[in-house]
């Protein structure tokens, strides 16, 4: 049996299984598929078994909350104490968290018990997952095929049901492309909603952390729990705390869903293109109109985050110097070459690229031509974005220009794949929520996504747009053979 | 040909709060090696920076003392640099829009008053401490002070000496001792100078090429490094040599300056506004709290006290070099001492003492009231000023009264007119002598013989009485 977040929380509190066994039977099905899947890095059986017994025993004291029990994954870039946190990466292979990332606090505190640790892009760079340092994740609909990333094992666990939900990081696609690339339902939320805090930090000002899971539904429950104010992120919003599964069953009729022309011209594969007129049609039967609109700066968003995001990795990455943790050399000759050292062996090849970009375009004399240029471009990227929600309440586009490619295939291509981001860039350098859900498959049989991106603060409109959608279709309940 | 210096100086001014300026961590001094440190000090995998608010209001406190403009709204940014001690590879400091800008502080030399302008002063955290002791062939890291919150202040480059330098940085000591945002423990670190020192020839206006004095935390060694540096840069000149820019540490072992690193050296920093922090917004009505508790300013006192007391400037001056001084001053004449003889106790008898045995007002075994009683005695007239002195001295070792010891040593002054006319007729008797010299002109033989009288009285005469009777005796 396989469950949805909603569906495994109903049985629990129905008393038909309980914490335990549904952990056990989940790893039993990990144990079975993350052979073949690299979707999973760190299992601990003892740890997961003893977080569902807590949860056993808080609900037969009546002490139960809606989703106490439910087993989760949870990406390899939050913090969790007492698990090993390699954020993908050789430097942090053996390092072992001393504290809990606040996505991590929120979810035990709701009582979701810690399946494993999924695989990633190494510290959230790339978008195939074969940046792991730890091997590629397969993306379980065509083992040749990559998952997508950064958050690839995350979607790859949901997709291959080997966990009803995962939570995930989102700079530049990482959650939305993976979650189309495995036909899975996942959301970043506006930036600021959900806590930086214990989230190994990629870049700084687009990171943000949110679900992935089959259905819009489980990811405003598990967005439920990871979202809210905290003292400890100072970019983290003070709003007050909302049920994002509030708006979830709102009639669509009179929904003005937005189309960039600029999203839609070349570039853009035919049988993605056709699934996303599919779903456009679906919408429109829901009561939606749609609107043509122009975010005629689409283009510059590359060259801005790849200017913006390497500058900020390549300080944040610096604390990962082989001093405190993580990887020394074990031989150097003095302090520069054991940090040369340390580095060198310590880093794949994509983080390097980006550590030297941003290093680069931070030196002196280039910093105003491409750091302060890609600054105000994002601003102009922004005022594109806010001007298309004067015409639509919603603005529907591809994930990514085709379904999953093959392993291997561009992964002697940086610039290929960073062009492959060109419709997920723009909502990060903007900070604005966008989620993606499973529309249909390509010719090939590998997933479509699409991608719905509101204005701040829209994710429950967001979740209700997917949501009606997913009660009329179900390409968010089909699963891979494995 | 004639040289002359230029210095500006870069305080490190360590903010006295309770705990860091980007985490909970205890600030305190002297703990076990990485006690004190909390995920952001050792920079673990995502952990993130939250500003301490005290930190910016003793900025605040600062910027309003001296006059400089608060910005509203200023940035902090990354400093990137790696080294083992600072545990992120960068330091969070301010840049571009630092959180005070202008101002103005008041030096002495001599008579001599100058204003010297401030250019800056900005927030950012300490790094951490490497220890080569203990540890052989290695080094090991304490992370205790990164993190601790310093305030960075940056002069204008217009001291023109080392003496004017030292003036400066003993004023800017005193004021944020007084507004009580720094301990000003210079041994501990907590007040530290980097001195920028250029020489040019007389009446050019151009700057000379500078070095840059690092991390001085001493005024002796301010002085003793600008002036080698100065006479050091004259003769390479001089040798036809030119400066390069450059950072250089000074040696007190040696007394000299060496080079640290070159300008070629020099760190490429990549500063950019950090990401983890938003801007630092500050409000009018946190700026209005701020300057309605801030205490007296020296300037402000000494103006006060010449007005209030009568008191001269330079009395003025010296009773508000620090705060607890002024303080103690304030108490001795609110518990009824008069203000200039409290002035001329406190500047006189009272601070001589402190300074023979090395110490602080805080530390003065008399108190302002017992003070102010001493004082009140040479005022009604009970004991005379040199017996008070030796008063003060027996109070200064027992701790007992004023009263107390003028009683039991039976010091009370002799003001009966009988008596003293009967001590002062004996010693007329026995110096008839003196009296001789003094009829035939020589001034100096009445003072002789007011000498003897007080001696007859065993100090207990009041001498202007001693004065009187004798000039209507001999007259």
């Amino acid at each position: 049996m396989t469950h949805t977040l909603k569906q495994a929380a109903d049985l629990l509190a129905t008393g038909k299984t309980s914490a335990t066994e549904l952990a056990t039977d989940y790893l039993g099905k990990i144990a079975a598929a993350n052979g073949a899947l690299n979707a999973f890095l760190t299992i601990d059986r003892s740890k997961t078994l003893a977080m569902a017994k807590v949860a056993d025993d808080a609900r037969a004291k009546g002490q139960a909350g809606p989703l106490t029990g439910v087993p989760i994954a949870h990406k390899d870039i939050f913090c969790a104490e007492g698990w090993k946190t390699t954020c993908g990466s050789k430097m942090l292979e053996n390092f072992v968290a001393p504290y809990d990332a606040h996505v991590v606090t929120q979810c035990k505190a709701a009582g979701l018990v810690t399946l494993g640790r999924a695989n990633m892009d190494e510290f959230a760079m790339g978008s195939s997952n074969e940046n792991s340092a730890f091997g590629p994740v397969k993306n379980p609909w065509d083992l040749n095929a990559v998952p997508g990333g950064s958050s690839g094992g995350s979607a790859a666990a949901v997709a291959a049901r080997l966990a009803p939900a995962a939570t995930a990081t989102d700079t530049g696609g990482s959650i939305r492309q993976p979650a189309a690339f495995c036909g899975v339902t996942g959301l970043k939320p506006t930036y600021g909603v959900v806590s930086r805090y214990g989230m190994v930090a990629y870049a700084s000002s687009l990171d943000q952390g949110g679900p992935i899971a089959q259905t819009a539904e489980d990811c405003a429950l598990l967005l439920n729990v990871m979202a809210g104010h905290d003292v400890r992120d100072s970019t983290s919003l003070e709003l007050a705390k909302e049920d994002y599964t509030r708006d979830l069953n709102q009639p669509l009729k009179g929904l003005r869903i937005g189309l960039p022309k600029e999203y839609f011209g070349a570039g853009l594969a035919g049988d993605v293109a056709a699934s996303i007129e599919a779903a456009l049609a679906e919408y429109k039967k829901l009561g939606a109109e749609v609107v043509e609109i122009s975010l005629p700066r689409t283009e510059l968003a590359i060259p801005s985050y790849y200017v913006i995001a390497p500058a900020e990795a390549s300080s944040n990455l610096s604390r990962f110097d082989g001093v405190r943790y993580g990887l020394r050399a074990a031989e150097y000759s003095d302090l520069n070459d054991m940090y040369e050292r340390s580095r060198a062996e310590g880093f794949g090849w994509e983080t390097k690229r980006r550590i030297l970009t941003g290093t680069y375009v931070l030196s002196h004399g280039y910093y105003d031509a491409y750091y302060l240029k890609a600054q105000k471009v994002r601003r102009l990227l922004t005022e594109d974005f806010l001007k298309g929600f004067d015409q639509c309440d919603v603005i529907a586009a591809p994930a990514a220009p085709t379904v999953a490619w093959n392993i291997g295939e561009k992964s002697n291509d940086p610039v290929a794949n960073y062009l492959a981001d060109i419709y997920t860039l723009g909502v990060n350098l903007a900070g604005l929520p966008a989620l993606a859900h499973p529309i249909g498959f390509g010719s090939n049989g590998r997933p479509v996504g699409l991608q719905l991106i509101g204005n701040y603060f829209a994710e429950a409109k967001l979740l209700n747009a997917a949501h009606q959608f997913q009660q009329v279709t179900d390409w968010h309940t089909k699963a891979p053979t494995l | 040909m004639q040289w002359e210096v230029v210095i500006g100086l870069e305080v490190h001014t360590q903010l006295s709060t309770q705990s860091k300026i980007f985490s909970s961590a205890s600030t305190a001094f002297g703990a076990e090696p990485n006690t004190q440190t909390a995920v952001v000090d050792i920079a673990l995998p995502g952990a993130l920076p939250v500003m301490n608010k005290a930190a910016v209001e003793k900025a605040i406190q600062f910027g309003l003392a001296i006059g400089s403009k608060i910005n509203r709204k200023s940035i902090f940014a990354r400093k990137n640099y790696f080294y083992p001690d600072l545990p992120k590879g960068y330091q969070i400091s301010q840049f571009e829009l630092p959180v005070v800008e202008g101002g103005a502080i008041t030096i002495r030399v001599g008579d001599e008053e100058k204003r010297i302008n401030l250019t800056r002063a900005h927030l950012e955290e300490d790094a951490g401490k490497s220890v080569h002791e203990d540890f052989h062939g290695m080094s090991g890291i304490d992370l205790n002070r990164a993190g601790t919150p310093l305030l960075e202040i940056v002069s204008e480059p217009e001291m023109r000496s080392a003496a004017e330098a030292v003036a400066y940085a003993k004023a800017l000591h005193s004021i944020v001792t007084w507004i009580g945002i720094c301990d000003g423990n210079m041994q501990e670190g907590s007040f530290r100078c980097d001195v920028n020192v250029s020489v040019r020839p007389k009446g050019q206006k151009e700057f000379g090429t500078r070095r840059e004095i690092k991390n001085l935390n001493s005024f002796k060694f301010i002085e003793q490094a600008i002036k080698y540096e100065t006479q050091w840069q004259i003769e390479q000149i001089e040798d036809g040599e030119k400066i390069q820019q450059a950072t250089v540490l000074f040696d007190p072992e040696t007394g000299e300056t060496r080079m640290m690193r070159s300008k070629e050296d020099a760190h490429d920093y990549r500063y950019f506004p950090d990401p983890d922090l938003p801007p630092l917004v500050i409000g009018e009505d946190w700026i209005e709290r701020v300057k309605s508790e801030l205490p007296e300013l020296p300037e402000a006192m000494q103006a006060r006290f010449q007005s209030q007391y009568g008191l001269s400037v330079y009395d003025s001056v010296t009773l508000t070099a620090g705060k607890d001084l002024a303080a103690y001053f304030e108490a001795t004449v609110a518990a009824g001492a008069d203000a200039k003889l409290a002035s001329n106790w406190i500047t006189g008898e009272v601070a001589a003492t402190l300074n023979r045995e090395e110490k602080g007002i805080s530390e003065t075994p008399v108190s302002a009231e017992a003070l102010a009683q001493l004082i009140k005695r040479v005022m009604d007239s009970t004991i005379n000023n040199k017996t008070a002195k030796d008063v003060l001295k027996k109070m200064w070792e027992s701790g007992n009264a004023a009263d107390t010891i003028i009683e039991r040593d039976g010091l009370k002054q002799e003001s009966d007119a009988g008596a003293v006319e009967a001590i002062i007729d004996g010693v007329l008797a026995d110096n008839q002598a003196m009296v001789d010299e003094y009829k035939s002109g020589k001034e100096k033989a009445f003072n002789a013989l007011v000498g003897q009288c007080m001696k007859a009285s065993k100090g207990k005469a009041n001498p202007a009485q001693v004065n009187e009777i004798l000039k209507r005796k001999l007259g």
